[in-house]
């Protein structure tokens, strides 16, 4: 990422991991953001688009994973706070209702 | 069994889910590419937009119109759709000279075969969803667009079905199922048999080309494509007596079963999912003797938590209106994985599977039982142990529902100790009942009862004639399940198919039975019969 990348990390406790549900929500969400947004299963990356599900899907993040988010742009620092919110709440609450 | 089947040839599978059905043949086999030559790069790609769209408008409107549950599954298949990684190489592909066909197939080929890989069994079941967008793709790109929706009282054929192709289909004008490979205990089956969609399963391969118009008995397992007129005259004249059977047999679902010689027998339901009440009366049975829970650990969000199963047992409960409510704990393992609870075996049948698995799975066992004691305040409930092989599995079950007990108390919430009993569907239990008077009940589940019995897995088409669940050897031990719960003053109850078999069920009455769980949908059908038969004699 060319511009200065904002980060945040939260800890996947999710029973599955970041799966079918759980991935569909996390890239709707991401999606509402214009900051080019990525995540990765640890802290060395690899970095995968987080608004694409396949790539996310691909990930096969299981629980217990510590996520990391990195955001360039405008909106950056909202669209982590959003994200490490929506994981923490364990992908229920209106985090990502609110977003859409 | 191959080649093209003869016309008005009959072929015989396995009964699936019951009743007639006859119309017009829809093949849903797996769609193949078509070996179309590709046009020009951009006329292809186009297609491919086209179809793109076709297909994610396609699961939108289905979306409308099936429950939470399978919104959730389909809003999954959505994204990928609408996510252009997806396609990513079928684009490259298309600008290399590929026809879309050709390009989209490989794709989605290749993405099936990643998930189906994975070491991790959730992300493999999703490869099924995957083969559903590659179907719905090619059908669009072949200008099948909708032929699913739009083919009201078809039969459909194939070697396989999808659930989601189960849920497209407009069901309102009739129509069956006919398929080369399947089984009656899978997820399509028990739609079926909710719906009432007559089904038969494991035919064995044939020729699917040139079949235009199929005949299928759900009852017997029988089917005959492109009938003469004789035999569609004849299988007409069949659903016209049964339809009239049934619409006499709904007189007798608001009263009491009772036998042509006077005897009471109590006929209860099962039920594989809480909105499948919805639609039914409680005063039209004498309760529920089978509440599976294992649709509860099949969404997409994996195992539930103990709120959403304590809200679908008390809408259950609530349901009942003070009826006797058995609900089962989780039955997975066997033929019915769970993603991230249930471990792949050799042998599933054999292997950790019902009580087994929840015993080493406290975690997640622990919480079911604090959402059953829970639920225990607001009506009649039954905890039933699927699988149980040993008196020590009761004992553990027993603390551990205790102890969720207790916790519960100890939070400041209401919990009941419902009566815990168990399923008699391994031999060694109905083999030395007596040994198992810790059990509040019985309830024999004939199904398993039976493969494990006569060594013929429910799950292979070609064993299929050895698993009767009357052969002489399941009713010994029915009986023998029987005496054991007379001599420990245990009630016993049956919850298998062969109690809505009638060509079973009297024979299980003949053994002393006096308590079934059946399929809703069999329900009428069950009281009638009953009211005709005397006991003594099998006639």
């Amino acid at each position: 990422m060319s511009d200065v990348a904002l980060t945040a990390e939260v800890l996947l406790e999710h029973e599955v991991g970041l799966h079918a549900r759980p991935s569909v929500k996390l890239t709707k969400l991401a999606k509402t953001f214009q900051s080019r947004i990525e995540l990765s299963p640890g802290p060395d990356g690899p970095w995968i688009d987080a608004k694409s599900i396949v790539k996310v899907m691909a990930a096969r993040a299981p629980k217990g994973t510590v996520l990391q988010f990195r955001a360039a742009g405008d909106d950056a620092r909202a669209a982590l706070d959003a994200l490490v919110a929506l994981v923490r709440n364990d992908f229920e609450t209106g985090a990502a209702g609110e977003a859409e | 069994m191959t080649g093209t089947p003869a016309t008005g040839q009959e072929l015989a599978g396995r009964a699936a889910s019951p009743g007639l059905a006859a119309g017009p043949v829809v093949v849903v086999d797996r769609v193949v590419a078509g070996t179309r030559p590709a046009g020009d790069p951009d006329a292809e790609a186009a297609r491919l937009s086209q179809a793109l769209e076709t297909a994610s408008a396609q699961i939108a409107g289905l979306m409308e119109t099936v429950d939470a549950e399978a919104a959730e599954m389909l809003e999954f298949q959505l994204a990928m759709l609408e996510d252009e990684e997806l396609t990513a190489p079928a684009r490259e592909a298309i600008a290399g000279g590929s026809s879309a066909d050709a390009a989209v197939a490989a794709a989605l080929d290749a993405a099936i075969a990643e998930y189906r890989a994975s070491q991790d069994e959730y992300f493999r079941a999703r490869s099924a969803d995957l083969a559903d967008i590659r179907e719905r793709l090619l059908r669009a790109l072949s200008g099948e667009e909708g032929a699913a929706g739009s083919m009201a009282g078809a039969v459909l054929v194939g070697t396989d079905l999808t659930p989601t192709r189960f849920l497209e289909t407009d069901w309102s004008a009739g129509g069956g199922i006919v398929l080369a490979e399947g089984s009656p205990s899978s997820h399509v089956a028990m739609l079926a048999r909710a719906r009432g969609v007559p089904m038969v399963t494991g035919l064995g391969a044939f020729d699917m080309s040139g079949l235009t118009e199929a005949l299928v008995d759900g009852d017997s397992g029988r089917v005959r494509f492109n009938p003469d007129e004789a035999a569609r005259r004849q299988h007409n004249e069949r659903a016209e007596v049964l339809a009239r059977e049934a619409e006499a047999a709904k007189t007798y679902l608001g009263r009491p079963a009772a036998t042509a010689c006077g005897v009471s027998i109590s006929v209860m339901i099962n039920v594989a999912a809480p909105e499948e009440v919805d639609a039914l009366d409680p005063s039209h049975c004498d309760g529920i003797g089978l509440m599976r829970t294992e649709f509860l650990f099949h969404g997409p969000g994996g195992l539930p938590d103990e709120e959403s199963q304590y809200r679908a047992y008390r809408k259950v409960l609530a349901w009942a209106d003070g009826r006797s409510v058995t609900i089962r704990t989780l039955d997975a393992g066997g033929d019915k994985p769970v993603p991230g609870l249930t471990v792949e075996e050799s042998n599933p049948f054999l292997g950790c599977r019902g009580i087994r698995l929840s015993l080493r799975r406290p975690d997640v066992f622990r919480v079911q039982l604090r959402a059953l004691a829970r639920a225990g305040c607001h009506g009649n409930l039954q905890v039933m142990l699927p699988m149980v092989s040993v008196p020590g599995e009761i004992t553990e079950a027993a603390r551990l529902l205790d102890d969720c007990i207790a916790e519960l108390r100890a939070e400041g919430r209401e919990a009941v100790r419902p009566p815990l009993g168990i399923m008699v569907e391994v031999p060694a239990v109905a083999v030395t009942p007596e040994r198992f008077g810790e059990a509040a009940f019985f309830s024999i589940g004939s199904n398993d009862l039976t493969q494990y019995v006569l060594a013929a897995g429910r799950d292979s088409p070609d064993v299929a004639e050895l698993g009767r669940a009357d052969d002489p050897a399941v009713l010994a031990l029915v009986a023998s399940t029987l005496r054991g719960g007379v001599a420990a003053r245990l009630p016993v109850s049956l919850c298998g198919d062969a109690g809505s078999d009638l060509a079973v069920l009297p024979k299980l009455l003949a053994c002393g039975l006096r308590r079934v769980s059946v399929a809703p949908a069999a329900l009428a059908r069950v009281k009638a019969a009953i009211a005709g038969m005397r006991l003594g004699d099998d006639g």
